[in-house]
């Protein structure tokens, strides 16, 4: 029993570069530091609406940006918000919004254009309870299947999820990376804990982060597509608005040149190139942590707040002489499936914790090929899954 | 007024197919060409104008034009335009959209746009009715007037697109109709030089649909109810009573978004040296700016 597996932590990426001496601690709240750490990225827009429990995200930030010479604006709703911050990102900027339920269902349609047209662009949502009004503002997970299949039409989209405040920081810095890397829209979905939650934080000095940057200048002579298929990345660079190539965008699917196509043959070509285009940096993408899983015949696979919950209750576990193994989900979109499917073969249980009625658990269930038992513990109460009731599902 | 040939191999894209997607005589072709005769007048660089679209007839503009362009979803054009001219004050945003594009769906956007006052134009495409989606009812379809979601005639009243602009906030507020060239043209480049944000109501035709439908006739017969029906705003009220105003409604000086918003960004920043990179930076782009408008 159990997988011999390496873990894909953050740090496997390179893109931080801690430098001992040079770390800033502080007792940071989700929010702030999710702010503070898009300043680090060089997030230059940030256009969003008021909403909790993600608010303390624009209150930071209408006060940092300007400081930075930043560009901070309180958009009139999420539609706006998401349609500026796509406006910003093809005028050059790193942009973001952040946002919880209700403004994330409105950030749809939009969220579908900046994955149709190619804008990198980092939308937060920090999840609470239930749908509509839902319950405000108690913690939920979820969101899950809506950031992945929110927005109409098959689509392929990138979520992080972060389990501490050390991670909202590091993982908001790998959205901003990903979402240009890819040119795509990266949901980093945080929760309502992970929101409000304190803890210490170190941060980096600016200097010692590296990520991608958008570097695409107009050649003389250079005839610009934006969507061209010329590139082994399939990542074809963004050139911003105002530098010479004067092209064009829309939600429409386009050709390779930007203009819109029905025509069967380039549509396919862009459909595939749209998803190939993340499955060739999945190797990248997807972000993990295993614990314990080498000698396990019991894995606990959870994302966000509750793989906190998990991880207590596999020591709890452990302490009984049972031997179960966890694995931390740090990419949620897309999963990394090929991993799973080894877990979940190598193992005689699963046990997924998510407070919600069960969005994980279908996918873990999709993966499952060997019919191994698969138990789900869940809260939709706006309390967090116990440790206690993860841990009798570990021992029935 | 510029000529035609000219026009066509400088302002239009060399590699779109023509003719356009609008219905032959289609009020749009005119706003395209009053637009592009403002824009060349003034002379401002192709590489800095981007024009914004949303969804409908009126949203495909962009497509034809040889600037940066950007066509959005329905009734979000507005949106998308504040984030880019906010990350790029450089260039000259222009925002096109029909009317059931601008005030149904995107309202909201609407009003906001026209409190927050930034620097960009924005013309309406006012045909008072739903083309693309062929013929419903829109928030300028008069009452009485039959759409296909209007059957027996519509009973809501419409907005009155300019007002609604002008009690919104807006800097500048014109209309004038595709019957009009000139005065469409002249009222266009005036809203291209102003500060805060402008607002262009161009009344149009639909004969396709509106005309059709309300047996006004084909598209010559709808200009001709241009002409008789609208007049001067400047002409005696008595005179013009009854008739559809024409003109210039609102032209304010004010600070608008983007100076207030340096201002700001003055007030907050602390570190000397970053004040004065950012300051550097900001004038570059205002004299780039104004180099481009000659
Ligand atoms: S349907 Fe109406 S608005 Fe659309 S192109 Fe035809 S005439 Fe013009």
């Amino acid at each position: 029993m159990g997988v011999k597996l390496e873990s894909k932590p953050i740090s496997k990426l390179g893109y931080i570069n801690y430098q001992e001496g040079n770390i800033y601690y502080v007792f940071h709240q989700g929010n702030e530091t999710c702010a503070e750490a898009a300043l680090l990225a060089g997030c230059d827009f940030y256009g969003g609406y008021p909403i909790t429990p993600s608010s303390e995200v624009a209150e930071v930030l209408s006060r940092r940006m300007p400081q930075e010479g930043r560009v901070f604006v309180q958009m009139e709703d999420e539609i706006a918000s998401m349609a500026s911050i796509i406006g910003a990102a093809l005028g050059g900027a790193k942009s973001m919004t952040a946002t919880s339920g209700p403004g994330f269902s409105l950030m749809q349609e939009n969220l579908g254009y900046a994955v149709t047209a190619e804008v990198p662009c980092v939308v937060v949502n920090v999840q609470r309870l239930g749908p509509s009004t839902g319950g405000p503002t108690s913690p939920a997970q979820g969101d899950l299947m809506q950031t992945k299949w929110g927005t109409h039409g098959d689509h392929p989209i990138i979520a992080l999820s972060p389990t501490s405040i050390q991670e909202v920081l590091e993982l908001t810095i790998v959205s901003f990376d990903f979402a240009e890397r890819y040119r795509t829209p990266v949901v980093l979905l945080m929760d309502e804990i992970i929101g409000h939650m304190r803890e210490r934080v170190g941060y980096p000095r600016k200097q010692d982060i590296n990520i991608f940057e958008r570097k695409k200048y107009l050649e003389p002579g250079e005839d610009y597509k934006p969507y061209s298929l010329d590139y082994d990345s399939d990542v074809p660079p963004l050139l911003s608005f105002g530098e010479g190539a004067r092209y064009h965008v829309t939600g429409l699917i386009h050709d390779e040149a930007g203009f819109p196509t029905l025509n069967k043959k380039e549509v396919t070509e862009w459909y595939d190139r749209l998803y190939r285009k993340i499955d060739k940096g999945l190797d990248r993408i997807l972000l993990y942590e295993l614990y314990n899983m080498e000698d396990a015949d019991t894995a606990i696979i959870s994302f966000g707040i509750s793989v906190r919950v998990g991880l207590e209750a596999m020591q709890k576990a452990r302490q009984k002489g049972l031997k179960v193994g966890m694995v931390k989900l740090l990419t949620v979109c897309p999963l990394p499936e090929e991993m799973l499917r080894q877990v979940i073969s190598g193992v005689k249980k699963v046990v997924v914790p998510e407070m919600n009625r069960g969005q994980l658990v279908l996918e873990i269930d999709r993966l499952n090929k060997t019919g191994v038992e698969l138990i789900h513990v869940g809260t939709s109460d706006g309390e967090i899954v116990r440790p206690e009731d993860v841990l009798k599902a570990l021992e029935d | 007024m510029e000529r035609t040939a000219p026009l066509i191999h400088d302002m239009l894209r060399p590699n779109k197919k023509f003719p356009s997607v609008w219905c032959p005589g289609c009020g749009n072709g005119i706003v395209l060409g009053c637009l592009l005769r403002a824009i060349k007048a003034q002379g401002i660089d192709h590489n800095k104008v981007a024009l914004v679209s949303g969804i409908g007839c009126s949203g495909r503009m962009p497509v034809y034009a040889d600037f940066n362009t950007l066509h959005t979803t329905h009734g979000r054009a507005l949106a998308f335009a504040t984030g880019l001219k906010l990350a790029r004050p450089d260039l000259h945003v222009i925002v096109i959209m029909g009317d059931g594009d601008s005030l149904a769906i995107g309202g909201n956007h609407f009003i906001h746009t026209c409190r927050r006052n930034l620097s960009m134009t924005a013309i309406v495409v006012n045909n008072k009715i739903y083309g693309m989606t062929g013929g419903q009812c829109s928030p300028t379809t008069p009452v009485d007037s039959v759409a296909t979601t209007a059957t027996y005639g519509n009973i809501d009243q419409p907005f009155d697109i300019s007002h609604l602009a002008a009690v919104a906030g807006a800097a500048f507020v014109g209309r004038s109709t595709v019957f009009h060239v000139r005065e469409l043209e002249n009222i266009i480049s005036q809203g291209l030089n102003k500060k805060g944000f402008a607002l262009i109501e161009a009344i149009s035709n639909c004969h396709t649909y509106f005309g059709r439908m309300n047996r006004i006739g084909q598209a010559p017969d709808m200009l001709k109810w241009m002409k008789d029906n609208t007049a001067p705003v400047l002409m005696d009220p008595e005179k013009r009573k009854d008739k559809v105003t024409r003109g210039v409604f609102v032209d304010k000086e004010t600070i608008g978004f983007l100076q207030h918003y340096e201002q700001l960004v003055e007030k907050a920043i602390k570190n000397k040296e970053l004040l004065k990179q950012w300051k550097q930076k900001r004038e570059h782009k205002d004299d780039e700016a104004e180099e481009q408008a000659g």
